[in-house]
Formats: C-alpha cells, structure tokens, sequence
C-alpha cells in the first residue's frame, strides 16, 4: 500500500525549544502517499509540539518541511491549508446552531464575496462524500447528530477544502467500538485513494491496525520508527514509556459488602444532551461498579449528583441510608472521595498554589480550622504538612508546594486530586480522619500517561479492596472491563441494568453504548 | 510577531518586570515633557520635591493617599473575586452622607450621646451604606447573571444625584450661604491630626492597619480561601465545598464597607462635611490602584502612595515649569499599562518571527 515515491510530506531536523525544555528535538520524519502514519507518545511527549509546527501556529527553531516537495512557509496556518494538510481535532469545532453545509462552509469562501455560492458548494459536498464513503444529510443541524456524525462533519470540512495530508488527533477518544470500525473502514478508503494520514492516539492496539508505519516520541525525540506489521503492543509501549510495562492484573472483588450508596429511579433535569431519566443502581463496599458509555449520555448529570454539585428533580439517593444533600461539603465530610471528569477546569484552582489544592476539600471540617475560630483562621502549618504528604504518597512532582497547580502536567494534577480525595487528613493530636467509603471516579485516567494511568488504577483497586465503594464512569471501554466487578453501560440518560463483568461481551456494550435493547 | 507561553519564569522576572515597567513609563513621559518645551531633568526632580521634599509635600501625598489605599483595597478585595466593581465612587459618597447623618446631628437636633459611642456607629454606618449600595449588583450577578460592571458604574451617577439632592434638600447645612454642602461633622468625631500644623489624620492609620487586615483575611483564613477560589476557577472552587453566593456576598460587604470607610474618614479627617466634590475620582482611581498593585492588599499601600505622589508632585512642579498637571494623569496611566504589559510579559514570550 505504501508507495516508494517520493514522500508527500517531509520534516527535516525539526527542534522547538520553550526556555530550557526541548519540546521537539531534531525530528525527522517523511509520510508516502497512501499511508497511515501513527504518532504515539505520551502527554508531553511533543506530538501536539510537531503538529502545531506543522499546522503553522508554531514556529520551529531549526528544521524545515515540505509538501508535496515544495518547501511550507513555517507559521501561516493558511500556507499549511492551502498545501493540502487538514486536522480533525480532539474537540471538535463545529457550530451546533448551523447546518452541516454552513459548518462545511464557514470560512471557507472569500469575505468580499456576496452571496453564498450554495448549490455549487452542496454538489461539491456530496461528491466528496460519496468519494470517501462519509455519508451526511447537509441540511441536518450539527446539533443534533451524533458523535461519530460529527466527526464525519470535520473529516469532510478538511476533504472539501481540498486536504491530501489528514492529522487525526485522538480521532476514537469520542467513538463507541463501533463508530471506531467504521472510522477505520473510512481511513482505508481515503489512502486507497491516495490520501495520506497522520494519525495520533495512544490506543496501542488500533494504532497497530489501522497504521501503515509508527513513529514514537519520547520526551521530544523520536526514539523509534518501525512499519506496524510485526510490531508488538508491548514493544510500542516500552518505546513510548522507556522501560517495560507490566499489564494490570485483573483481580476480582472479595469481600463485597453492604450498600454504601444507593440511587432509585433518579432523574435531573436536563442540561443539553447530558441528563438523568430514572436511573437506579446500587454501590456496595468493596466493589468496583464501572458506567460504559458514550460521553454524553447522561455520565456528567450522574457524576454531578453523586459529587454533590447537582440535586436529582426525582428519584432518591441515599448515602449510607440517609439522604444525600446535594452540598460538596457535606459530602466530604460523610466520607465520599470524588474525582471529577474535567481536572483543569474542575479539579484544582489553577491558579492558587499546590498545597492549597491539596487541602482545599478540608479547609471546613475540623482538620486544619483553629479551634477557636472554626471554618475561619486556617492552621497553616498542619495544613502545609497534610500537602506535603499527599505530594509524597502519591508521588506528586513537577513543582512544590507553593508552585500554582496550573503548572503541573496531567498525570501529576491527576495524582494530587487523587490524593486529596483518597487521603485522610491527620490532626495535632494524632487523630486521623476514617479513610474513604465511596469513590465517585469520573474519567479518572483520560488524557494521562501509561505510568499516571497504572498509578491511578491501582489507587482505585487498592481503595477498594479496603472496603470502599468505587464507582467509576469511563469512556474507555479497555478501562470498563479492566477495573470493574459489576459493568453497567449509559445510553440516553438510561443505565441498563449493572451485571458482572464476566457477563458482558465487548460486542453486547458496544452495543448497548449505541442504544440497542440492553 | 507572536506570544508563546513560557513553561518556566525565572524569579529575577518578577522583580525585573516592575522595575521595567516604571523605567517605561519614566521614558514615555520624558518625551511629553520634551514636548512641551521643559528640562527633563528638572521637571523630575521637582515632581519628587513636590511629593516627597519636604515635611509638608509629604503629609499633603499621605493625605491623598488614605482615600486612594481604601478605595484601592476595595478594588482589590472586589477583584480578586471577580466581582468587577467599578462603583466605588457611589459607595464612598453613601458612606460620606452616612457618616455625616451619624455624626451630624449635633447641636439638639438629633444624638447627644458620647463620641466614643457615636465614632463607632458613624463608621459602621458608612460601611454599611458603601455595602448595601454593591450588595444589589452582587446578588444580582450571582443569581440573575446580571453583569456587575453595568449596574455598579451605572449606580455611580444615580449616587451622586441622590447626594446632590440631599445636598439642596434635607441634609443641607443652613449655615453654608446657598452653597450645596453638607451640615458639619461634630467636632469631636474628627479624627486627629497625625502632624500638627498639616492635613495628615489618623486616618492613614486605619486605611494603613484596613490593608493588614485584609491581607491576614485573604492569605490566612478559610474566607480568604473561599475568596481567592472562587475569583479564579469558581467551578472548581464550588466543587471543593466553597459556597460560592455566600462568598460574593462577603466580598460585596468587604468592597462595598472599605469603599464606604474611605468616604467617612475623608470627612472626619479633611472636610467635615460632604460636598459635591469631596472626591476627585477617588472610586475609579482605586482600580488603577488595585491593578497596579497586583491585586496584592499590601501593594496597595505603596501603589497609592504612589499615584498619591505623582498627583501631588505634578501639582507643584507645574507651578515652577510650564508643564500641565495633565502630566500626573498620563504617568499614572502609563504606569498602568506598562505594569500590566509587563505581567504579562512575565508569563509569555516575544517571538519575533
């Protein structure tokens, strides 16, 4: 399929530095016509680094490019379109309020032009389409189609503007198992006809199906290229971390015991898509009770009622058998860790320091007040020593205390809200508070690297096999049928009923991820 | 020419970025001097000589200063929050008018009662009346989404017409010859002189001591926390535990009641009563303040001695060159702009290519 001509895209000793940190060094790397490329690496890595150079918003330091053999002006993004690179980002960018043509269309026609050259932009649409097997309705509303859908939107916004070089940014983090096959399918399409792909994902087993070549980045280097064929997940993921992996070890629930929490027929109200519709479940201790689905459905509404930022309209939730106010605070205090889906925006107050984050859940209860002055005049030293041990137990590096949270990588924010769930704060006295009874994990591995994300399970395993309830809602569906003793998928604000892991097959939640009868 | 985000700022930055700042706007301004025909040289050295030369220069630049630390404190504690209060000025006349209708019914028109009782009850009066007059647009934003930077500034002008009504109405004082003036402040409500024979009162003292307290609040203690979370990442601070709407309301009453303090301890220290122009902008140059001082309750001391001094310093260095004062408005801006370039300068890079 890789054909020997010559490259379609070049990238010659690319180096981009930020003060001290290297973020690309001397990358080298060519793309043939009709070939997928993957990118692997970890956050931080420096793929995002390459691809922005790439697209024109960075300016390399030493390197150059080119396409198609002529040499591409380093930062214009128009130079980049116009040379026939398109991205498809992570996030998409799409107006919900327009239909597909406009979306297809906006931005793409001259300014001065007066009126919208429409049908000739419609034929021009369909024929793409038809070309690379995406079908879409253009005058359906970008906001009421699917994931996949919408995904097909931005892949034929970059066809229709004429891309020869595709950049996929983790095109399957959104995708249920079956979306993702037919994406695939899509992709052998498009090189067969002679489009070239980059495709970035961290997923090592589809990175290796749906790839001609990989090329790993590590730290800024590209410490290994290799065609697909014959490559083993195990190898990519030693390249990609510098040292061997070992897998988790899948090990089932023991003692599962009384129900910690227990929700009946709750429903909210709606906010967009994302609500609740008479969903039931139960979460006992020692238990690991893991939410399949398409993000979307219904995930964010049941994380918000059980971290007590949202109140369920219906329905009841109980917490140990007394009702569960909708107050953080209060939540705390009844011993509930929770772990938040959005980390940045969510998690930790980027700007205020390290150890106030640390800290910040417990600043009222009796932990680091005065004992004069409760909830007021905060005991800092106890406070600052409380950081300082979650930072050491779970390994939190990249800044001190008083460094701001905003500083630290992912996997190292993921840890310290980690730890300041999971670890009970200690007083003067000696006193520690009781260790957690139920863990509310919302996507708590996403975006992270292969170390961060072990690191993560294993608190979550351990947690559990110490008697908490675990609930943890992932888009990752390797990460449902890892860590979960019971499995429960989320379609439409609906949760079909929790079974046992073993009981499921890959095909029957892909399915109920897509809505079919549960 | 683009900015990219540095990954690391090196200490040296943040004391490089000020002093840079204040070279900046020393240049810029050098020019318009040039401009208008006087010696560089001279026209800096007699700004300096006029606010800080002397005993006097100095008590006349404290002086300016209180009312600017307290409104700057507003803005700051208000900023810091994300609460953008541009009403300071209305809230410094409501606390003006309330302290004068505490403290000016002397001569057995209203409280014959001790000083040392009244003196309490007058300031907390104008707290409360600078508090109540943000406490609207604060809950207004916290429940409704109604946008604070429009109902605060608008509150402004709806204050000083209800002072110019008062003014002519009921609070005016009989004895003033028609002049729109407020009756006077008891005499032993004023506060005292901290230097004889100057302008200089103790109010410094409290406006100095305010600042304290609300750097203690802010850096020390679980409001303070509350306040500083919920002004940067109030999603994230709410899902902490912070109770957001109780924390705006106390952010209210902290800008509203310092905002309000400054009116009253202009009236016990310098005028004794309320006029019209009692403040010259005092409310809006609070923010300058604020901004300038990084939002820091500490910086604000030295930010409005500051902007206090240019004033001051311009008003006598025009007498002796042919400078206009306008010079003060433009250093002060100035500075403003360049402080904030260089912050900003701080935590991103120039790539010039």
């Amino acid at each position: 399929m890789a054909s020997t001509n010559a490259p379609v895209l070049k990238l010659s000793g690319i180096t981009k530095r930020f003060g001290k940190l290297v973020a690309n060094d001397a990358i080298s790397l060519t793309l043939a016509r009709g070939e997928v490329l993957a990118l692997l690496g970890e956050n931080g890595a420096g793929k995002s680094t390459l691809m922005s150079i790439l697209f024109g918003h960075y300016v390399a330091d030493e390197g150059s490019i080119e396409v198609f053999g002529q040499p591409l002006p380093p930062g214009q993004p128009r130079a980049a379109l116009a040379a026939g690179i398109g991205m498809v980002h992570q996030h998409f960018t799409l107006a919900d309020n327009l239909t597909v043509l406009d979306n297809v269309l906006l931005g793409s026609e001259p300014l001065w032009q007066p009126f919208s050259r429409r049908s000739v932009a419609r034929a021009k649409l369909l024929a793409v389409s038809q070309q690379f097997g995406l079908p879409v309705s253009p005058d359906a509303k970008v906001g009421s189609l699917s994931v996949g859908e919408r995904q097909r939107v931005e892949i034929l916004k970059a066809l229709y503007r004429g891309a020869r070089i595709l950049i996929l940014d983790e095109p399957t983090a959104v995708l249920t198992p079956q979306e993702s096959e037919a994406l695939f399918d899509t992709l052998a399409q498009m090189v067969a006809q002679g489009l070239s792909i980059i495709f970035i994902s961290h997923k090592l087993g589809e990175v290796l199906r749906v790839s001609h070549r990989v090329a790993v980045l590590r730290q800024g280097k590209l410490v290994a290229e290799a065609p697909a064929q014959g490559t083993t997940q195990g190898q990519l993921a030693q390249w990609m971390v510098g040292h061997a992996i070992e897998a988790a070890e899948r090990r089932p629930a023991k003692n599962v015991g009384e129900p910690i929490c227990t929700l009946t027929r709750v429903s909210t109200a709606p906010t967009g898509r994302d609500q609740l519709n008479g969903v039931s479940l139960s979460l006992r201790a020692g238990e690991i009770v893991a939410i399949a689905g398409v993000s979307g459905n219904g995930q964010v509404a049941l994380a918000d009622v059980l971290c007590g930022v949202r109140a369920a309209t219906t329905g009841k939730v109980t917490l140990r058998g007394a009702t569960l106010q909708a107050r953080p605070a209060y939540l705390v205090s009844q011993g509930v860790a929770r772990i938040p889906e959005d980390r940045h925006a969510v998690g930790v107050v980027g700007d205020l320091p390290v150890w106030e984050n640390a800290v910040s859940e417990r600043l009222r209860g009796p932990w680091f007040a005065h004992p004069w002055f409760r909830a007021f005049w905060v005991k800092r030293r106890a406070a600052r020593q409380h950081a300082q041990r979650v930072a050491e137990t779970f390994d939190v590096r990249g800044g001190g205390p008083d460094a701001p949270a905003r500083a630290l990588s992912g996997g190292n924010m993921q840890k310290l809200i980690l730890g300041r769930a999971l670890m009970p704060p200690q007083n003067g006295a000696g006193n520690t508070a009781p260790a957690p009874q139920l863990i509310v994990a919302h996507q708590p591995t996403w975006g992270l690297d292969i170390g961060a994300v072990m690191f993560v399970q294993q608190q979550l395993i351990t947690a559990r096999d110490n008697g908490a309830a675990v609930l943890l809602i992932s888009d990752d569906l390797d990460e449902v049928l890892a860590l979960g003793d019971r499995v429960a998928v989320m379609h439409d604000g609906q949760l079909s009923e929790a079974r046992r892991a073993e009981d499921w097959t890959r095909e029957a939640i892909g399915l109920a991820m897509a809505g079919a009868a549960h | 020419m683009r900015l990219e985000k540095r990954n690391h700022t090196s200490p040296a930055a943040y004391v490089l970025a000020p002093v840079g700042a204040v070279v900046f706007t020393l240049i810029v301004s050098a020019l318009l001097v040039l401009w208008a025909g006087a010696p560089v040289g001279q026209t800096y050295a007699l700004l300096l000589q006029g606010a800080f030369g002397s005993v006097f220069a100095l008590t006349e630049t404290l002086t300016r200063a209180t009312p600017l630390i307290l409104t700057g404190l507003a803005a700051a504690v208000a900023f810091r929050a994300r609460l953008f209060n541009i009403g300071a000025e209305g809230q410094l006349y409501a606390g003006a008018l309330a302290a004068v209708a505490v403290g000016g019914m002397h001569g057995g028109t209203g409280l014959e009662w001790s000083p040392y009782l009244l003196f309490p009850l007058m300031m907390l009066a104008a707290a409360l009346a600078g508090a109540a007059l943000l406490l609207g647009p604060a809950l207004m934003k916290a429940r409704l989404g109604v946008d604070e930077v429009v109902t605060t500034l608008l509150l402004n002008f709806i204050m000083l017409l209800l002072v110019s009504a008062l003014l002519d109405g009921p609070m005016k004082d009989p004895l003033s010859m028609g002049w729109p003036q407020s009756v006077a402040l008891q005499g032993d409500l004023e506060l005292s002189k901290l230097v004889p024979q100057t302008r200089l009162h103790t109010g410094l003292l409290w406006a100095i001591s305010l600042a304290v307290m609300l750097w203690a609040l802010l850096a020390r203690t679980v409001p303070g926390f509350d306040i500083r979370a919920a002004g940067a990442n109030a999603r994230a601070a709410a899902f902490a535990g912070v109770p957001i709407t109780r924390t705006v309301v106390l952010v209210a009453l902290l800008s509203g009641g310092l905002a309000g303090l400054a009116g009253a301890i202009e009236v016990a220290g310098r005028t004794s009563y309320v006029t019209l122009d009692m403040s010259p902008g005092y409310g809006y140059s609070g923010i300058v303040i604020a901004m300038l001082a990084g939002l820091h309750p500490l910086g604000v001391i030295a930010a409005g001695t500051f902007v206090a001094g240019v004033l001051v310093g311009a008003d006598s260095m025009s007498r002796a060159v042919g400078v206009p004062t306008y010079i003060a408005d433009v250093i002060v801006a100035t500075s403003l702009i360049a402080v904030l370039v260089a912050g900003l300068l701080t935590q991103y890079r120039v790539r010039w290519k």
